[in-house]
């Protein structure tokens, strides 16, 4: 089982090196595996400063986006009359492209990190808020009766039955907005910035170092999947009763 | 599942009529009266100017075909049914609130919560958690053969065991009113006989209303059986099977009211 990630990677690069070898573009269309792992290491120490720039901008943005989706979810559930305000409001927000709003994002919140967290926020607040007041919609209500004829308070309600309730829908929900969180980050740093795995593609793109830019990519899909993995670890700690239902095979 | 349910509901019986007696509150239960109501759903009355007594300290089983009204008339003195056009649910002798509690067909276990935390849940639900409580539900655990089982998920145990702890939770809530809608349906026979006998046990001296499909079930548990049948719905049959409950499935007296019982049924399908 621990084989399965290294066999995939492996294979990956096998087939990535085979298209080299069949098709045999030119190093500044697709250049092999090689020049791009030496790329990888030859620039490392400086891949590395940009790296950290996208991963706080992701990370950052993650969790500021699960905290404005928490809140919008938690609002909206307690306050039939606040949804009916919040839900147009919140479909505006998604039906403007995001990558539209990078440059304004950009002139508000200047070139720093500010405007790519800004942007990965707006990504990724709404599956969490959306996944999140779905999960509490769908509490039994047959729970909920019991809990009244309990002489349950409803914010003893809310904490003890509504909000354990939707966290499983939650949990699916931070899961998608991990998976985006890199497209919010590295879109902010396409448009202006001054580093981040973004920013570094584009100039190395300019200057025609193909290779430095496919070693920025896979340095940016081995951040993603970190981050996807991580998330997925801690939630599933959160989520501890949750058993594995509807397996197939 | 072979999954082994077995439990000795008491190992001393002096603790456990006196634990079960500590938990009620008041010494006489008061009677339920539930007084000409009139409840609509729409355009179609399902009561109508419709009374029931239920005796203080009894057990009443309501049968009737599905859909009469049985599980509304259960939601109603709980409190949380539709609307009363006219009528009122009332405690006699004396008018104060009508608290209950309350267990379905569905145990209703949080799957977040261990098993003892769930059979503490009203009083978590209430900000009213003591220490004195949690020993209490500790001991009625091990009493129902769950002393083993306190700090499991509901996902690890078996149905049986589930609807144990949803029955120890409906009595951890101390109320003298216990309501019941179907609670031992979805068991196997054998799961299911024991239950009733553990509930008859534990819920001794309490105003109970129990809400069954299974004549069986009624003869065995009840003091007074009422039939309900018609739209909208009235008692067309009560009757009070002799000897004290738990009945033993298996004698000609019930075996003889079984068949009434079925018959009465039959014939208010027909109304």
């Amino acid at each position: 089982m621990k084989a399965r990630p290294f066999l995939l990677v492996v294979g990956l690069l096998a087939l990535w090196q085979l298209v080299i070898v069949l098709a045999g573009p030119p190093a500044y269309i697709l250049p092999g595996p090689w020049p791009v792992a030496k790329a990888l290491v030859t620039q490392f120490p400086v891949l590395l400063s940009h790296s950290l720039t996208t991963t706080l901008e992701m990370v950052f943005g993650l969790l500021l986006g699960i905290l404005l989706g928490t809140s919008c979810a938690l609002a909206m559930i307690v306050s039939s009359r606040l949804k009916r305000w919040m839900l147009p409001l919140l479909l505006i927000s998604q039906a403007l492209p995001v990558f539209a709003l990078a440059p304004v994002l950009i002139l508000w919140f200047g070139y720093g990190m500010t405007s790519k967290i800004a942007m990965a926020l707006l990504i990724i607040f709404f599956p969490v808020t959306a996944s999140f007041y779905q999960g509490m919609r769908r509490t039994s209500p047959e729970l909920l009766e019991l809990a009244r004829i309990m002489g349950a308070k409803p914010l003893a309600i809310l904490r003890y039955i509504v909000v354990p309730s939707g966290l499983p829908s939650f949990a699916a929900g931070v899961r998608m907005a991990a998976a985006v969180a890199p497209i919010g980050a590295v879109v902010g740093e396409w448009v202006g910035s001054s580093s981040g795995l973004g920013f570094y593609m584009l100039h190395a793109n300019g200057r025609m170092q193909i290779d430095r830019m496919f070693a920025a990519l896979v340095l940016l899909a081995g951040l993603s999947l970190l981050l996807s993995l991580i998330v997925d670890r801690l939630l599933a700690r959160l989520i501890f009763w949750e058993p594995e239902k509807g397996k197939i095979t | 599942m072979g999954r082994c349910t077995t439990f000795t509901p008491s190992g001393d019986p002096l603790l456990s009529t006196d634990l079960v007696a500590s938990i009620v509150r008041e010494a006489a239960a008061p009677a339920v009266m539930v007084d000409h109501i009139t409840v609509a759903f729409g355009e179609r009355r399902l009561f109508d100017d419709f009374s029931l007594r239920l005796d203080g300290g009894r057990t009443t089983c309501l049968l009737g075909p599905s859909g009469c009204g049985k599980s509304t008339l259960l939601k109603l003195i709980a409190g949380s049914g539709p609307p009363l056009l006219s009528g009122v649910i009332c405690l006699e002798p004396d008018a104060g609130k009508l608290d209950c509690a309350w267990m379905g067909q569905d145990d209703l276990l949080l799957p977040w919560l261990s098993l003892i935390d769930n059979v503490l849940l009203g009083a978590k639900l209430r900000g009213e958690l003591t220490n004195a409580l949690r020993q209490q539900a500790r001991n009625l655990l091990r009493l129902a053969g769950l002393g083993n089982h306190e700090h499991d998920l509901p996902s690890r145990l078996s149905g049986g065991m589930r609807q144990r702890g949803a029955l120890l939770r409906t009595l951890m809530e101390g109320r003298v009113i216990v309501l019941m809608d179907e609670p031992f349906s979805a068991l196997d026979a054998l799961n299911r006989q024991r239950l009733q006998d553990l509930a008859v046990q534990m819920i001794k001296g309490r105003t109970v209303l129990l809400v069954t499909h299974d004549p069986l079930e009624a003869l065995r548990l009840a003091d007074r059986v009422v039939v309900l049948a018609g739209s909208p719905v009235r008692v067309v049959a009560s009757l009070e099977p002799p000897g004290r409950p738990p009945r033993p499935p298996g004698s000609p007296e019930i075996a003889r009211q079984y068949g009434e019982l079925l018959a009465m049924l039959m014939d208010g399908n027909n109304l």
